[in-house]
C-alpha cells in the first residue's frame, strides 16, 4: 500500500483574471503504514492537495497513484477511489446529519451495499475504534454529544468505509486539551488496528512532531521541505519565513541551547527532559 | 466562591463589568408548548472584571465559557442574575446598544465575521450603523487598520486575505467602535502559527493601550499571558487566580481537564526523571539560568 503523487499541477480560474496556481509540480510518495504530516500556512495549497488525493479535484497535469493504480487517468471509478481514500474535513462534526449516531455512521457502508449483520458489525467496529461506547451512543442523536465526541462520531463515519488511506484535515482544531489528547490517541489506535496510511494536516507543530514519521511542508503550492520531523524542524529560519514554527518545546530548547552547552535536538517534552537530565549529570 | 463577594464590594470602584449570580439556561419548547430545560450552561456565576485588565477564561468544551462570554455584552440575556456593564444591566433593553458599543466581541471563525467584500468597508460597518459622521468614520477606520497592521490592505477584497489577516480585520471592525472592552472568543483556534502570533500581539497591544481584554482560549500558553485566569467547569467558576498560581497547581489543572504550558510540563518531566529542579521555574529564562547554574 502506498500513495504516490507525481508532478501534480492545479490552477484555479484558468484563463480568468483571478488565475492562481494552487499546486505547482508537487511530487512525493508515502509508503505503507506511515503517518505523514502536512504543514503550511493558510492558503499554501494544503487543502487543494488533499482534494486531489481522493479525486474531488482533477489536476491540470500530473498523476496520483493509490496502491499503484492511477486515479487521475479516468480509468478508475471515483466511487472506488473514495472508498480507498477516506477524507475527514475540518470540523467534520458539522456534517453529521442523521437521527442517531449509528445511522450516521452506517450511511457510507450502506451506500456501498452492506446490509443487516455485516452493516451492524461494521458500524459497531467503527464506533468502538474512535473510542465511543457503542451501546451508549448508538441510539443517541449526534447533536446531543459533546464537541469532542461529535467529532469522533463523524470520523467513525469515514472509518466505517475501511479506507486504506485516511486523511484528517486539522482533526484537533478548536478542541479543549483533554479532547485534543483523546483525538491524538484515537488516531494512533486507528493507525495500529487498521494499518492504514494516515495523512495528518495540522497547525499544531507539537502534534506533528510527536505523531508523524514524515513531514511535508507546503508553501505557495510547492513542496518546500520534506523529511522526518527532526530534519524539517531543524530548518527554523525557513519555517518562520513561510509563516510556520517549530514545536513549542523545540522553541524552548533552542533558546537554552544558545545560552548553555545543552545541544539538544528534542522535539517533545519527553526527549527534552531526557537531554536535560543527561546534561546535568555530565556536568556534575 | 463566597469569599469573592466581599472582594467585589471593595473593588467596585475599578470594576467595569460585574456579573452577579448569573444563570443561563438553554431551553426548548416541547409539543405542548411548555418550556423544557435542556442544559444549565452557566450556573450561578459571580465575578468582576476590572477596567484595563487582561483576563483569560479557560475550561473544557461545554464548560460554559462561550455562553458566559456572550452574556457580557447582552448577546445572551441572563435566565437569572445580572450582568452590569459600567453599572448598566444587560436586562435593560434601552441600554443594550450602549453596552454593545462599549463591549465588543471577536469570534473564532474569521469567515463568519466579514460582512463586506472590501476590507475598509467591512471595518466601517459598525461605526456606520451607530451613526458616526463620515469624516470621523474615515479617521476611525484608518486608525483601526493601522492598529492591526492591515492599513496597506484597506482596498483589498476580503476574500483574498489569509485566515490570520481576516481575523485582524474582524478585530479592526471591533476596534473602530472604540469599545472599552473586547471579548475574544477563541480568536486563534483556526489560525496557523504566524496568524496566532500576530493576533496575540495585537491583543496585548490593545490591552497596553487601556482596552480591557477578555480572552477565551484552549491554548495554555496564551492564557498564561493574561493578568488573571478564570477556569470554568460545568457552568461554574472552578478557579480564579493569576497564571502563576494556577499553573503551580497540577491537581486543579487536571481537575478542570486542562494542561500545563510547555515550559512547566517540561520542568515536571525533568523532575520525574529524578532531577532536583526547583518548582519556581515557570519561564524559559529561569530554566536557562538554572542550567547555566
Amino acid at each position: 500500500m502506498s500513495i504516490k503523487v507525481s508532478d501534480l499541477r492545479y490552477v484555479y480560474n484558468p484563463g480568468m483574471p483571478g488565475e492562481t496556481v494552487a499546486l505547482d509540480d508537487v511530487s512525493f510518495e508515502i509508503c505503507d503504514g506511515q503517518i505523514c504530516g502536512i504543514i503550511g500556512h493558510t492558503g499554501s495549497g494544503k487543502s487543494t492537495l488533499l482534494q486531489h488525493l481522493n479525486g474531488l479535484l482533477k489536476p491540470v497535469s500530473g498523476d496520483v497513484y493509490v496502491d499503484g493504480q492511477c486515479i487521475t487517468d479516468g480509468s478508475t471509478k471515483l466511487v472506488e477511489v473514495r472508498r480507498k481514500v477516506g477524507l475527514v474535513f475540518q470540523y467534520p462534526e458539522y456534517q453529521l446529519f442523521e437521527e442517531t449516531v449509528a445511522k450516521d455512521v452506517a450511511f457510507g457502508p450502506k451506500n456501498l451495499g452492506l446490509k443487516d449483520e455485516e452493516l451492524d458489525a461494521t458500524v459497531r467496529e467503527a464506533i468502538e475504534l474512535v473510542g465511543l461506547d457503542y451501546e451508549q451512543v448508538k441510539d443517541a442523536s449526534p447533536f446531543e454529544l459533546s464537541g469532542g465526541m461529535k467529532r469522533r462520531a463523524a470520523i467513525a463515519g469515514v472509518i466505517a468505509m475501511k479506507p486504506s488511506v485516511l486523511i484528517l484535515d486539522e482533526p484537533t482544531a478548536g478542541l479543549d486539551p483533554k479532547a485534543h489528547r483523546e483525538i491524538l490517541a484515537m488516531i494512533r489506535r486507528i493507525h495500529e488496528e487498521m494499518g492504514c496510511i494516515i495523512i495528518f494536516v495540522s497547525h499544531n507543530m507539537g502534534d506533528i512532531a510527536s505523531m508523524c514519521d514524515k513531514v511535508l511542508v507546503i508553501n505557495k503550492g510547492k513542496i518546500e521541505l520534506e523529511g522526518t520531523p527532526q530534519e524539517v524542524y531543524s530548518e527554523k529560519a525557513k519555517l518562520e519565513e513561510i509563516g510556520l514554527d517549530v514545536p513549542p518545546i523545540r522553541e524552548i530548547i533552542n533558546k537554552i541551547n544558545a545560552a548553555t552547552e545543552l545541544n539538544s535536538d528534542a522535539l517533545t517534552a519527553e526527549e527534552a527532559a531526557e537531554d536535560i537530565k543527561n546534561y546535568i549529570q555530565c556536568r556534575k | 466562591m463566597r469569599q469573592r463577594s466581599t472582594l467585589v464590594r471593595c473593588t467596585e470602584i475599578n470594576s467595569f463589568i460585574e456579573v452577579r449570580n448569573l444563570i443561563i439556561d438553554y431551553t426548548r419548547i416541547d409539543e405542548e408548548g411548555h418550556s423544557v430545560l435542556v442544559k444549565r450552561a452557566v450556573n450561578d456565576v459571580s465575578f468582576t472584571i476590572e477596567k484595563g485588565s487582561f483576563v483569560s477564561v479557560v475550561g473544557m468544551n461545554g464548560s460554559g465559557k462561550s455562553t458566559m462570554a456572550k452574556a457580557l455584552n447582552g448577546l445572551l440575556l441572563p435566565s437569572e442574575g445580572e450582568v452590569l456593564v459600567d453599572g448598566m444591566s444587560t436586562r435593560n433593553e434601552d441600554d443594550l446598544w450602549n453596552i454593545r458599543s462599549r463591549v465588543g466581541m471577536v469570534f473564532q471563525n474569521p469567515d463568519n465575521q466579514i460582512v463586506s467584500s472590501i476590507v475598509e468597508d467591512d471595518v466601517a460597518f459598525g461605526p456606520e450603523n451607530i451613526g458616526v459622521p463620515p469624516e470621523e468614520i474615515r479617521r476611525r477606520v484608518d486608525d483601526a487598520l493601522r492598529r492591526v497592521d492591515m492599513y496597506d490592505c484597506k482596498d483589498k477584497g476580503a476574500h483574498m486575505l489569509s485566515g490570520g489577516q481576516k481575523q485582524r480585520i474582524a478585530i479592526a471592525g471591533t476596534v473602530a467602535m472604540r469599545p472599552e472592552c473586547i471579548v475574544f472568543d477563541e480568536p486563534t483556534a483556526m489560525l496557523d502559527p504566524s496568524g496566532r502570533r500576530q493576533v496575540m500581539d495585537i491583543i496585548r497591544e490593545l490591552n497596553n493601550d487601556g482596552i480591557t481584554c477578555i480572552l477565551i482560549t484552549h491554548f495554555m500558553e496564551e492564557a498564561a499571558q493574561a493578568d488573571r485566569v478564570i477556569v470554568m467547569k460545568d457552568g461554574k467558576i472552578y478557579s480564579d487566580s493569576t497564571p502563576d498560581e494556577l499553573f503551580a497547581d497540577r491537581a486543579l489543572i487536571e481537575g478542570a481537564g486542562l494542561e500545563m504550558p510547555p515550559i512547566i510540563d517540561l520542568r515536571e518531566k525533568v523532575a520525574a526523571l529524578g532531577v532536583d529542579i526547583p518548582e519556581s521555574i515557570v519561564t524559559t529564562e529561569q530554566l536557562e539560568a538554572f542550567l547555566r547554574g
